[in-house]
């Protein structure tokens, strides 16, 4: 590895500089590609044929990324790793993808995630599980798991996610790098392939968190063809990044990092909250103030349910275009509600199909108000509580997960009761829309752990810079996957 | 008084077709023959697209839940209607429920049946998307994206219609308020306007204003043309009739049908039991929208006057027959064209006269608008005033109308080119006549006061020296004076 490993401004200097040429870069990011899928199968295709772009102002330029396979790329195979659209060649570019084209940037591959964006093992894509680049029995969690995986792995400096509960900024824990996603609406939505409309955020996973900022700097702006994205045009969110953060307040909740709310804790998660707890001990060294809060546990505990209830409400209606009539391979069958459902039946996985059958269950008219409505309801009492925080705090801040990533072998997608809090708490960055950011804090059995920082909307500078100024103070900023 | 009292409902969705764009999506608002050419990808719903509300189209449904007297939302919502469909590329169509409000509830129109006044109250109008269209062949079918997200009004009556007469006449009322608004040619024959009509009996004897008196809805879907609304109902009559006389009646569930055009029935679709869950809830890609006071009010003032109330005005105050009146405000631009002739001074029934008869059939003929009219209001007084003032005579004035048309010149003018001024000078008639009367002694001799007849040659002679223009009134009062002289 010669430059792949490095930043995105560090490569940027030597295209400038004319010490590499983009085309070197392109070769050495298309070679990496290809171990990497050997090794842990991180890519849906390989854009062996990535073409040089010209070295510009723009930090971007000539240099290469990935993009997860839900974003819409012209004339590039874009499946959602799904056998529905596993032979779907889109027309047209996503919104965010004909942003990063104009800032010059070069696509090498698109990466795995989990069917649709709905799972967080990073095991349901149809080209197979992706393994995580430290351990290759572990999985990179997802749904951004190819993404997450060949960023760690250095296959170049960043790469394009979504993240509708937690699939950037968990997946970025598990692989021990930084995963952002702004605030809802900064970036659009228009051509990536939607899993619950008012959760989906898209973002990036990088190694620090200035290539973050970069990122996303390039990615967002309002567009006219998402009424839900917003102008920041007056947001330079990278050069604005500051290593001051002294008087920043911080919260955690103690129904989430206290030990003791975990019946027969394992050492691992004992570990991982010690972790955590030392990492606040850093953020009081660099002036921030650090305060517990409370939490209604009853509330909390609800969380996951609500995140099911309406992720798989909006998911089983915004799949209901996937017929393999338009697009997508043609089911076979005698009329057009058998092609349909025979498309249906083999294209998707029973993962999502468990899925769907809730989410039409809790929209059906008699289920509606029990379920999906109060669900809303619920999600507005939790934001409302969050909102409450940041009238006093600038952000708050929680482990991510309960641990490090877990073995493929038994992951199987479900939760323990116990921790599920711990699991899940960063939907509620979804719920309400806020700025979220992953960055990695340590170790845990030898693999990475991360933390994460959450503001308020449309708070994104103050949510980076805490990150930037954190991640300075600990030794975890651009490191590259190894396996032992 | 008749045994059973009929209640009918109407669903009439009406095709918004004045917008530029389709209600959600970027793609031409346009009739194309060629098949999947107004199309964006928001039309066939490739992964990814995001729905983009349409203002223009937001608009002209708030102006027809106004004219419709409906309450107005604070706040703008749509929502997804959810079932499987191959006309449906999403999987669900962009619409609006009653919860959150649609664009209007509760109002009320007043139309006109046979001379009657007639009110119907509306349960609410909404805004949605159209679907593609279907064509099916013996082994395949083909789908036209084109009409795929063309905006649709849908207005629901409450069950205020008691025949099929007052059902076509409200839709004709409606059909006149989309064009008056601009909203819509609202024409069945392009598809615009497609119905499903809600019929059932009751005995006239129970009290009507409770709902449990009102008998089983049968739902008629999909009745697209006026006449087969008129005959779906009076067929629904008939066999509801029957069952009632049967003593089947309470038998029938309630259920939805479907109008066969060519049979001239209805045929049973499904049982209420059956009916699909659509599974509404919020679109979340599209941002609730607060409508502002300032809009509205804006909105309210573009409204023009409905043909119900110009027709209404054209006869109280102007006099003009039912007849007269109801051409006129047939289209809101012969309306428009003979409001302003009248305004700038012209004579009511003058002015309807010439707009119902030589315009509309010179407009008819040419194939033209009466926007693209040479005949402006301002010519047509010209034209007025010449017949009125008799420097012309009225036969002249159907010939100026001609010329003016077929030149291009104004009514004055044609008629200084012509030489067809009349001769209404009393000295110069006179002059004329003493030239006549020197030139026919012996005619002048023959002269019988008592058997005038011999005039008419006189008179014969004087046109034939003004070539006709001398005014022949003026003229044979004149001529007989003389000779009434000559003789004593």
């Amino acid at each position: 590895m010669k430059y792949m490993h490095k930043s995105i401004e560090e490569l940027h200097e030597l295209l400038v500089s004319g010490k590499v040429t983009s085309e070197e870069l392109i070769r050495e990011s298309l070679e990496l590609s290809h171990q990497v899928q050997d090794k842990y199968n991180a890519f849906v295709t390989i854009l062996d044929d990535a073409k040089e772009t010209k070295v510009t102002d723009s930090l971007l330029s000539g240099i290469p990324c990935g993009l997860k396979d839900n974003y819409s790329t012209k004339d590039i195979l874009s499946t959602g790793s799904s056998n529905t659209l596993k032979d779907y060649v889109p027309f047209f570019d996503a919104t965010a993808v004909a942003k990063l084209k104009e800032a010059g940037a070069v696509f090498t591959n698109k990466t795995v995630l989990d069917e649709f964006g709905m799972g967080g093992t990073g095991t349901t894509g149809h080209t197979g599980n992706v393994l995580n680049p430290w351990d290759r029995t572990r999985m990179c969690a997802g749904s951004s798991s190819g993404s997450a995986c060949a960023v760690a792995a250095g296959v170049y400096p960043y790469a394009t996610g979504s993240d509708t509960g937690d699939s950037i900024r968990k997946p970025a824990a598990y692989c021990g790098i930084v995963g952002y996603k702004p605030t809802y609406g900064m970036i659009s939505r228009y051509g990536l392939f939607p899993f619950a409309s008012s959760l989906d955020h898209l973002g990036t996973l990088t190694r620090n968190v200035r290539d973050a900022a970069i990122v996303v700097d390039a990615m967002k702006g309002i567009d006219k063809n998402d009424m839900t994205s917003w102008d920041s045009s007056h947001i330079h969110l990278k050069d604005n990044l500051t290593l001051d953060v002294k008087g920043k307040k911080l919260c955690y909740i103690k129904e989430i990092c206290d030990i003791n709310n975990y019946q027969n804790p394992t050492e691992e998660l004992k570990e991982h909250l010690a972790n955590f707890n030392k990492t606040l001990e850093i953020c009081k060294s660099l002036g921030m103030k650090v305060e517990e809060v409370s939490v209604d546990k009853t509330l909390l505990n609800a969380s996951p349910s609500v995140y099911v209830v309406i992720s798989c409400a909006e998911a089983t209606s915004n799949m209901s275009n996937l017929t393999g009539i338009i697009f997508g391979p043609r089911g076979e069958g005698d009329n057009y509600i058998e092609m349909m459902k025979d498309h249906r039946t083999k294209g998707f996985s029973p993962l999502i199909k468990r899925r769907f059958v809730i989410g039409s269950y809790v929209l059906q008219s008699q289920n509606q108000e029990r379920y999906f409505r109060n669900a809303q309801r619920v999600r507005r009492l939790l934001v409302d509580t969050w909102k409450n925080l940041y009238k006093k705090y600038d952000a708050v801040i929680l482990p991510v997960g309960s641990g490090p990533a877990k073995k493929i072998d038994g992951s199987k997608d479900i939760l323990s009761k116990d921790t599920a809090i711990l699991e899940e708490h960063l939907q509620i960055g979804n719920f309400g829309g806020f700025p979220s950011i992953t960055i990695p804090n340590g170790f845990v059995s030898n693999l990475p752990v991360g933390i994460n920082i959450t503001g308020n909307c449309y708070d994104d500078q103050n949510v980076l810079n805490i990150a930037y100024a954190l991640e300075n103070a600990m030794d975890y900023k651009n490191q590259i996957a190894k396996e032992d | 008084m008749e045994k059973y009292k009929v209640k009918i409902g109407l669903e009439m969705h009406c095709e918004i077709s004045k917008t530029k764009t389709k209600v959600f999506s970027s793609a031409k608002n346009e009739y194309s023959e060629i098949p999947n050419s107004n199309i964006r990808p928001v039309d066939m719903a490739f992964p990814g697209i995001l729905p983009v509300v349409n203002k223009e189209a937001v608009r002209m449904a708030l102006m027809t839940s106004m004219a419709l007297n409906c309450k107005q939302p604070e706040y703008m919502y749509f929502e997804r209607k959810n079932y499987y469909y191959p006309d449906l590329p999403k999987g669900f169509q962009l619409t609006q429920e009653t919860k959150p409000i649609p664009v209007g509830i509760y109002g009320k129109v007043t139309f006109e049946c046979n001379g009657e006044e007639k009110e119907v109250r509306i349960n609410n109008l909404h805004l949605e998307e159209d679907a593609a269209s279907l064509d099916h062949y013996d082994d395949f079918s083909t789908i036209d994206y084109n009409r795929a997200g063309v905006p649709l009004l849908e207005l629901v009556t409450e069950p205020d219609i008691e025949s099929a007469d007052e059902a076509v006449a409200f839709l004709e009322h409606m059909r006149s308020v989309y064009q008056y608004l601009d909203i819509s040619e609202a024409d069945s024959k392009l598809g615009q306007v497609r119905c499903d009509v809600n019929v059932s009996i009751m005995d006239s004897s129970l009290d009507d204003t409770d709902p449990q008196n009102w008998g089983t809805k049968i739902e008629i879907k999909n009745v697209n043309s006026f006449g087969g609304v008129r005959d779906a109902i009076n067929y629904e009559i008939k066999r509801q009739t029957k069952l009632k006389q049967n003593g089947q009646y309470d038998e029938m569930e309630q259920q939805t049908r479907r109008w066969d055009e060519e049979s001239g029935t209805t045929i049973y679709m499904r049982s209420k039991v059956d009916a699909i869950d659509y599974k509404y809830f919020v679109e979340p890609n599209i941002p609730k929208f607060k409508i502002s006071q300032e809009w509205l009010e804006e909105i309210k003032k573009s409204i023009p006057r409905l043909a119900y109330d110009r027709k209404k005005e054209y006869m109280e105050k102007y006099g003009l027959s039912d007849y007269d009146a109801s051409i006129l405000v047939k289209q809101k631009d012969n309306a428009d064209y003979f409001e302003e002739t009248i305004n700038l001074g012209c004579d009511a029934k003058q002015v309807a006269n010439w707009t119902n008869g030589m315009i509309l059939s010179y407009l008819n003929s040419e194939e033209i608008s009466i926007k693209d009219f040479f005949l402006t209001p301002k010519l047509l007084k010209e034209l007025i005033d010449l017949i009125t003032s008799k420097t012309i005579s009225s036969k002249q004035g159907k010939e100026v109308f001609a010329k003016t048309l077929e030149k291009k010149k104004t009514p004055k003018e044609i008629v200084k080119e012509e030489g067809m001024m009349q001769i209404t000078d009393t000295n110069e008639i006179e002059s004329i006549i003493d030239e006549v009367i020197k030139e026919n002694p012996e005619q002048v001799s023959s002269y019988d006061p008592e058997r005038p007849k011999i005039l008419d040659y006189f008179i014969g002679q004087i046109m034939k020296k003004t070539r006709g223009k001398a005014n022949p009134a003026t003229a044979s009062k004149i001529m007989k004076e003389k000779l009434d002289k000559l003789k004593q």
